[in-house]
């Protein structure tokens, strides 16, 4: 059986309804699951001695500004026994955007949760220390959301007056 | 200056004390490196023996601000880095110059985004802008050389009896 195959039945077997979509694009396998279910997913892929995703590599999201599940966490998970990278997708409703950390499954993804959170506004429950991660804290925007201004808002972001 | 030719003719010279003082300290001005970015690279570079920024008398980098005179922010400067910058030459004593080194420092550069300060004039006073992405050590040599063009029409009493009112103690 293939590697593609193998990891799309056993989550389909786990999981059946809330995997909502499997998609394979240019080589890549793609798993979406409904946003409830993600730290499940996120458990069986790691501890399935078969699959072994044991490597969290990147957690970002997508901002689709119209949709209206308006934002997708997007997970990248490594398994060094297939030497395969996985990746997994959760559409979030907007107001307010919130999904569950996989902070307790994989560590890795505290620093990543807190990006997220920094750039797009998408709360992490269960993240041991949801701060922001690049800009200041007090600011009140999230900058990569698709409303924000390339510019930024002006007076959003203090400077020290100026110097004589 | 020809120092020595007139000490062995005559053994002194009459001057004023205001251009002695502009003449020492114009030459030795002591460099604050605020390498924030890739421009530091090029600041650095000024300081090897091929560009050799020891010929203006600049060749000590101090890394303490208590030491410095002269501030070349070589970088982009993000918002929340200018609370930094502006703390770092808070602290250094007065008289003091700042060099804007290369775009980014000048107006933002490339980075027309929302987390970098458009130029840093907005909290600093810049005495020298350097075009360049980077800038190349000649031309931070030359905004060296016109810094000290600048200091060489000061009088020492330009910087006595300044106001402390800006200064937010606070922050020092
Ligand atoms: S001006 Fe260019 S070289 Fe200098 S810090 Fe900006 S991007 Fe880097």
């Amino acid at each position: 059986m293939n590697l593609k195959e193998l990891i799309t039945d056993k989550v389909k077997k786990k999981f059946g309804a809330a995997l909502e979509e499997v998609s394979d694009f240019r080589d890549d396998l793609c798993l979406t699951i409904k946003n409830d279910q993600i730290v499940q997913l996120a458990k069986f892929l790691k501890e399935d001695p078969e699959l072994e995703f044991v490597m969290l590599k990147d957690v970002t999201a997508i901002d689709w500004a119209t949709r209206k599940k308006r934002f997708t966490a997007v997970y990248h998970v490594y398994s060094f026994k297939l030497n395969y990278t996985l990746r997994i997708k959760a559409n979030i409703d907007d107001d307010p955007p919130v999904i569950e950390s996989v902070t307790p499954v994989w560590r890795s993804a505290d620093w990543y949760e807190r990006e997220t959170w920094d750039m797009y506004g998408i709360k992490f429950i269960n993240h041991p220390d949801l701060r922001r991660m690049y800009m200041p804290e007090g600011f009140e925007h999230h900058p990569l959301r698709k409303d924000f201004p390339v510019l930024g808002i002006p007076g959003s972001l203090p400077l020290p007056h100026k110097a004589e | 200056m020809g120092l020595e030719a007139k000490l062995t003719q005559d053994g002194f010279i009459t001057t004023t004390i205001d251009s002695v003082i502009a003449w020492a300290r114009k030459s030795s001005v002591w460099p604050m490196p605020m390498g924030i970015s890739c421009c530091a690279i090029e600041m650095i570079a000024a300081a090897d023996p091929k560009y050799d920024i020891a010929r203006f008398g600049s060749e000590v980098m101090r890394f303490t601000p208590r030491q410095c005179d002269l501030m070349i922010v070589a970088g982009t400067v993000t918002y929340k880095m200018a609370q930094v910058v502006r703390r770092i030459y808070d602290q250094m004593p007065d008289p003091k110059w700042v060099i804007a080194m290369g775009a980014c420092t000048s107006s933002g550069g490339m980075y027309r985004s929302y987390n970098v300060v458009q130029g840093i004039d907005q909290f600093l006073p810049v005495d020298v802008y350097t075009a360049g992405c980077p800038p190349r050590p000649e031309n931070l040599l030359n905004a060296l050389m016109t810094i000290q063009e600048k200091i060489g029409k000061t009088k020492a009493r330009d910087y006595q009896n300044r106001s402390l009112k800006e200064l937010e103690l606070s922050q020092i």
